[in-house]
C-alpha cells in the first residue's frame, strides 16, 4: 500500500496494483477529503507532518471511488472473490494438514510409544515376578524362571530404546527413561547376587532379593508408571488436535460459494445471461473441495474416534488389567518369599502385608476384567476376557487353597501350589493363562486400533494437495469469469 | 540414593564445608536429645573395647538375664489354651535370615523346604515337650522391630529369634532364662583399617545396625555418652543381613550386631571378619507375653534346663561350632 507523500493532495501516480488481476487504472478523482484525517493535526516541530491515513482507509476510498463505474465495480468484485477462494483454499490445506499429521502421529508414534510404556513396565514387573518364583523354588533355579526372567529384562531394555529414541531430548519422558535406564543393570545386578548367594545356599541370597525388590518397586516400577501416563496423555492430546472440525476452512468455504453464487445472480440480473463459465467452474471447484472437506473429515473423525473408543479405551483398561495381574502375582510369590515377615495394620487387624496386596490387585484385575468385557465389542475381542475371567476364578480358588496350606503349616504344600509343577494345579498355571490372554485381547484390539486409525488418516489422504489446486483453478475461473465480463467493456 | 548424592557434595565442598554442617547437626541434636531420651538407650551392661556407656537413665533392674521365674513343668492357663486349640500347636516367631541360627537352606536334601537351624531346633524341642510333638509348631517370619509387637498382639505364642534380653524389653515381654551368651561385636571388611570398636577408627563412617535391636541401642547411647564421634553415621536397616548386603554393596563401612549373628554373616562372606572383642555381654532368651500367668514361662524355663543338659551341645556342634569355634557350653542360669 502506498502512502501519499502529502496529505490533503491527490496521489501523483496511479496506485500501485493493490488488488490482483485488476489491470490499472487511471487515479480516482480526488475525493480524498471526503473524510476527516485520521490522525489528529499537531503542530509540526521540525517539518510539516502530513496526517497520515490508515492503509484501510485508502482501500475504502479507492474501492469507493473504483465502486462508482461498473468495470471498476467488476474488479472489484473479481479480486474479492478470488480472494476467498484462494483463503478457502489455503485455510483448509493448513487445517487438513495440522489433523492429519495428528492422525499420523496418533498411528505411528504415540500410540505405539504408549504401547511400549506399558510394555516396559510389564516386562520389568514381569522380571521381578520371575526372579522371586526362582528364588522359591531353591538353590537350583528352574530354567524356565530363568529363561522368563532374561527375555524380560531383554524386552524392557529394547523398549526402553525405542521410547528415548522417540522422546524429546531433556523433555519429563526423556529424564524418566535415563532413570529407569541407570537403575536396570543396577537391578540385574542385585539379582544376580541374590542368585549366587542363594547357590551357595546363603540366605544373604534372600536378603539381596529383598533390596532389588525394593529398587524396583519403589524406584522403578513407579517411573515407569509416571513414562507409560506421560505417553498416554501425549496420545490424548494428540487425539485432541486430530478431531476437532475445521470450522474455519469450513466457514470460508461457505462464505465463497454465497459469494460466487450472488456475482453469478448479479450478472444474470443484469445480463440475463444465465451461464458464466467462468464462475460456474470457480463454484464448481469450491463445492467439490468444501464437500471433501466436510466428507473426508468427517469420515476421518469417525474413524479415529472409532479407533479411541473401540482401541484405545480397550487398550488402557487391558493394559490396566494385565498390570494387576502381575503385581498380584508378584505379592503371592512374595508372600511365601517373606513368610509373614511384613505385617499391616488394617481395620481388621494385622493382615500379611503381601497377602493384603494380592487381594488388592485382584479386586483390581476383576474389575479391569468387568470393564474390558463391556467394552470389548466383537466375538473376537470378548473371547479372551471371558476366559481370563474364568482363568481369574481358578486362580482364586488355587490362591485360596495355597494359603490354606500355608495357614496349616504346610509351607512345601503351599509352595507347590503357588509355583510347583502342572500336576500340583499351581497358581502359577492360572497367573500365565490370564496373561497370555490378557495378550491376546491386547493383540486384538492393538489390531482394531491400527485398522480404525489408518481409516482415520486415510480419509484425508490428498485433501490438502487437492483443496489448494482445486481452489487455486478456482480462483482462476472466478478471474477469467470476471475478465470476460470486463472485456465487454472495452 | 539423595543420602549419597548429598554426600558427594559434601565432599566437593571440602572439609570446611562439611565440618560446619556436623558442627550445626551436633548443636541441633544435643538440644533435640533430652527430648528423646526416653527412647534411647536401655542396652547390654557388659564393658569392653571402648569404655562402653551406660545407659544414663537409672534402671531399675541389674541383671535382666536374672529376672526370669524359676522352672516348672506344670500347665497352666496359657498352656491349657494352647493345648485346647483346634490347631493344636505353637506359633512360633523366628527368623529366616540368620545363617546357622534360623534359616531356609535352598541346598537342603530334605525337600519340605522347612527353616532349619540353632534357633529352629529349641523351638522344635519346646514344641515336644509341651505339646509332645516336635512338629506341633507353626514358625513365622517375623523381623527385628516386628518381634515385640507380634508378642504384645498375640501374632506368636513366643519368639525364639536371637533375641537378646534388656531392661528395656523386660518392660514389655517376658523372657526365659537365657540360652546363648553374646555381645556386640563390630563387622568390617577383612582390609578395612577399623579394627575395633573405637571412637577414633570410626570417624566419619557409617555404621550399620538393624532396627530395634539391642545394636543400634548401644549405638545411640553411646553417641549420647559422647563416646562415638557425632561424625559416625548410623545407618538401620530391617534385618541385620540387610547390614551385610549394604557393606558389599559399599554402601556402610561396617556392622554392629550380636557377635553369633556376626559370625554367621562373615561366614557367608570370607572377605569381612570380626573386629575386636565383643563389647557388650548379652543373652538370648525366649521372648514370651508379659501377663498375670507365667506357667509358659516357667514351663519353657523347665525345657531349657532339660536342653541344656541334653541336646544343647549336640545342636551347637551342629550349627555353630563351623562359624563360633568349640563350644564354650550353655550359660549358667540363675533364677529371680
Amino acid at each position: 500500500m502506498t502512502y501519499p507523500p502529502n496529505g490533503g493532495q491527490a496521489p501523483p501516480a496511479p496506485g500501485a496494483p493493490s488488488l490482483p488481476a485488476v489491470p490499472p487504472q487511471a487515479a480516482p478523482p480526488s475525493a480524498r477529503p471526503a473524510g476527516p484525517p485520521a490522525a489528529p493535526a499537531r503542530p509540526p516541530e521540525r517539518a510539516p507532518e502530513p496526517p497520515r491515513r490508515t492503509a484501510w482507509a485508502e482501500g475504502v476510498d479507492r474501492l469507493r471511488a473504483a465502486a462508482t463505474t461498473e468495470p471498476g465495480r467488476l474488479r472489484v468484485i473479481g479480486a474479492v472473490l478470488a480472494a476467498l477462494v484462494v483463503a478457502f483454499g489455503a485455510v483448509t490445506a493448513w487445517q487438513t494438514t495440522t489433523r492429519a499429521d495428528a492422525a499420523d502421529a496418533v498411528l505411528t508414534s504415540s500410540q505405539p510409544l504408549s504401547d511400549d510404556a506399558a510394555a516396559v513396565y510389564r516386562s520389568l514387573a514381569d522380571a521381578n515376578t520371575a526372579a522371586a518364583s526362582g528364588f522359591l523354588a531353591g538353590g537350583q533355579e528352574p530354567a524356565e524362571s530363568r529363561e522368563r526372567y532374561e527375555k524380560d529384562i531383554r524386552t524392557a531394555a529394547e523398549k526402553l530404546v525405542t521410547a528415548a529414541a522417540n522422546s524429546e531430548p531433556g523433555s519429563p519422558s526423556a529424564d524418566l527413561i535415563a532413570r529407569i535406564d541407570r537403575l536396570l543393570p543396577e537391578y540385574k545386578g542385585l539379582v544376580e547376587r541374590a542368585r549366587a548367594n542363594n547357590r551357595q545356599g546363603f540366605p544373604l541370597g534372600g536378603a539381596y532379593l529383598r533390596y532389588a525388590n525394593e529398587k524396583m518397586q519403589e524406584q522403578m516400577l513407579p517411573d515407569a508408571e509416571r513414562l507409560y501416563l506421560r505417553e498416554s496423555r501425549r496420545l490424548r492430546s494428540d487425539y485432541a488436535d486430530a478431531t476437532p472440525y475445521p470450522w474455519a476452512a469450513i466457514g470460508l468455504g461457505v462464505l465463497a460459494l454465497g459469494a460466487l453464487a450472488w456475482a453469478q445472480r448479479r450478472t444474470y440480473l443484469r445480463t440475463n445471461r444465465v451461464l458464466n463459465h467462468g464462475l460456474v467452474a470457480a463454484s464448481a471447484a469450491s463445492a467439490v473441495v468444501l464437500l471433501w472437506l466436510v466428507v473426508g473429515h468427517s469420515v476421518a473423525r469417525a474413524g479415529l474416534n472409532d479407533s479411541y473408543d473401540h482401541g484405545v479405551r480397550s487398550l488402557d483398561v487391558l493394559h490396566d488389567a494385565r498390570i494387576a495381574s502381575l503385581k498380584a502375582r508378584g505379592n503371592e510369590n512374595l508372600t511365601l518369599v517373606s513368610r509373614g515377615a511384613e505385617t499391616r495394620r488394617t481395620a481388621s487387624g494385622t493382615v500379611d502385608a503381601y497377602d493384603y496386596a494380592y487381594r488388592t490387585e485382584m479386586a483390581a484385575l476383576g474389575k479391569g476384567l468387568t470393564v474390558a468385557e463391556e467394552l470389548a465389542d466383537d466375538r473376537a475381542g470378548r473371547e479372551p476376557v471371558a476366559a481370563a475371567v474364568a482363568g481369574m476364578k481358578e486362580w482364586r480358588e488355587r490362591h485360596g487353597e495355597a494359603r490354606a496350606a500355608d495357614d496349616a503349616g504346610d509351607y512345601q504344600e503351599a509352595l507347590d501350589r503357588v509355583i510347583g509343577a502342572r500336576s500340583e494345579k499351581p497358581t502359577g498355571e492360572c497367573f500365565d493363562n490370564v496373561d497370555r490372554l490378557l495378550g491376546d485381547a491386547i493383540s486384538h484390539e492393538e489390531a482394531q486400533f491400527r485398522q480404525a486409525a489408518g481409516d482415520g488418516r486415510d480419509a484425508m489422504t490428498g485433501l490438502p494437495a487437492g483443496a489448494a489446486a482445486l481452489t487455486v483453478l478456482g480462483a482462476g475461473g472466478a478471474v477469467l469469469g470476471i475478465g470476460r465480463r470486463l472485456s465487454e467493456y472495452r | 540414593m539423595r543420602v549419597r548424592r548429598v554426600r558427594a557434595g559434601l565432599r566437593g565442598w571440602g572439609g570446611v564445608g562439611a565440618m560446619a554442617v556436623v558442627c550445626a547437626l551436633t548443636a541441633v541434636f544435643a538440644l533435640l536429645l533430652p527430648l528423646s531420651q526416653t527412647h534411647g538407650g536401655g542396652a547390654g551392661t557388659g564393658a569392653g573395647g571402648l569404655g562402653h556407656a551406660v545407659p544414663s537413665r537409672a534402671e531399675a533392674c541389674e541383671d535382666p538375664e536374672e529376672q526370669s521365674p524359676p522352672p516348672s513343668g506344670a500347665d497352666g492357663p496359657t498352656i491349657e489354651a494352647i493345648k485346647n486349640r483346634k490347631d493344636r500347636r505353637l506359633v512360633i516367631g523366628v527368623d529366616q535370615n540368620s545363617y546357622r541360627w534360623g534359616y531356609r537352606d535352598p541346598n537342603s536334601d530334605r525337600d519340605d523346604a522347612e527353616l532349619e537351624g540353632f534357633d529352629i531346633d529349641l523351638a522344635h524341642r519346646i514344641a515336644q515337650e509341651i505339646l509332645g510333638d516336635p512338629d506341633a509348631v507353626r514358625f513365622r517370619a517375623v523381623p527385628t522391630n516386628e518381634r515385640i509387637p507380634a508378642i504384645k498382639e498375640g501374632r506368636v505364642d513366643m519368639v525364639v529369634r536371637t533375641m537378646s534380653i534388656s531392661c528395656e524389653r523386660l518392660r514389655e515381654v517376658a523372657f526365659s532364662a537365657p540360652y546363648f551368651e553374646t555381645g556386640q561385636q563390630l563387622l568390617a571388611p577383612r582390609k578395612s583399617d577399623i579394627e575395633d570398636y573405637d571412637e577414633k577408627m570410626l570417624e566419619g563412617k557409617r555404621i550399620c545396625a538393624a532396627q530395634d535391636s539391642t545394636a543400634l541401642a548401644t549405638l545411640e547411647a553411646d553417641r549420647e555418652a559422647g563416646e562415638l564421634a557425632a561424625s559416625t553415621e548410623i545407618r538401620t536397616v530391617p534385618n541385620q543381613l540387610d547390614c551385610l548386603v549394604r557393606l558389599q554393596l559399599g554402601e556402610v563401612d561396617a556392622v554392629v550386631t550380636d557377635s553369633a549373628l556376626a559370625a554367621s554373616q562373615a561366614a557367608q562372606d570370607p572377605s569381612v571378619a570380626l573386629k575386636g572383642k565383643p563389647f557388650t555381654t548379652e543373652y538370648y532368651g525366649v521372648a514370651m507375653k508379659k501377663g498375670p500367668d507365667d506357667d509358659l514361662v516357667r514351663r519353657v524355663n523347665q525345657v531349657l534346663e532339660d536342653y541344656r543338659r541334653d541336646g544343647w551341645e549336640q545342636s551347637y556342634d551342629k550349627w555353630l561350632a563351623g562359624t563360633l569355634g568349640e563350644s564354650p557350653g550353655p550359660p549358667s542360669v540363675s533364677y529371680r
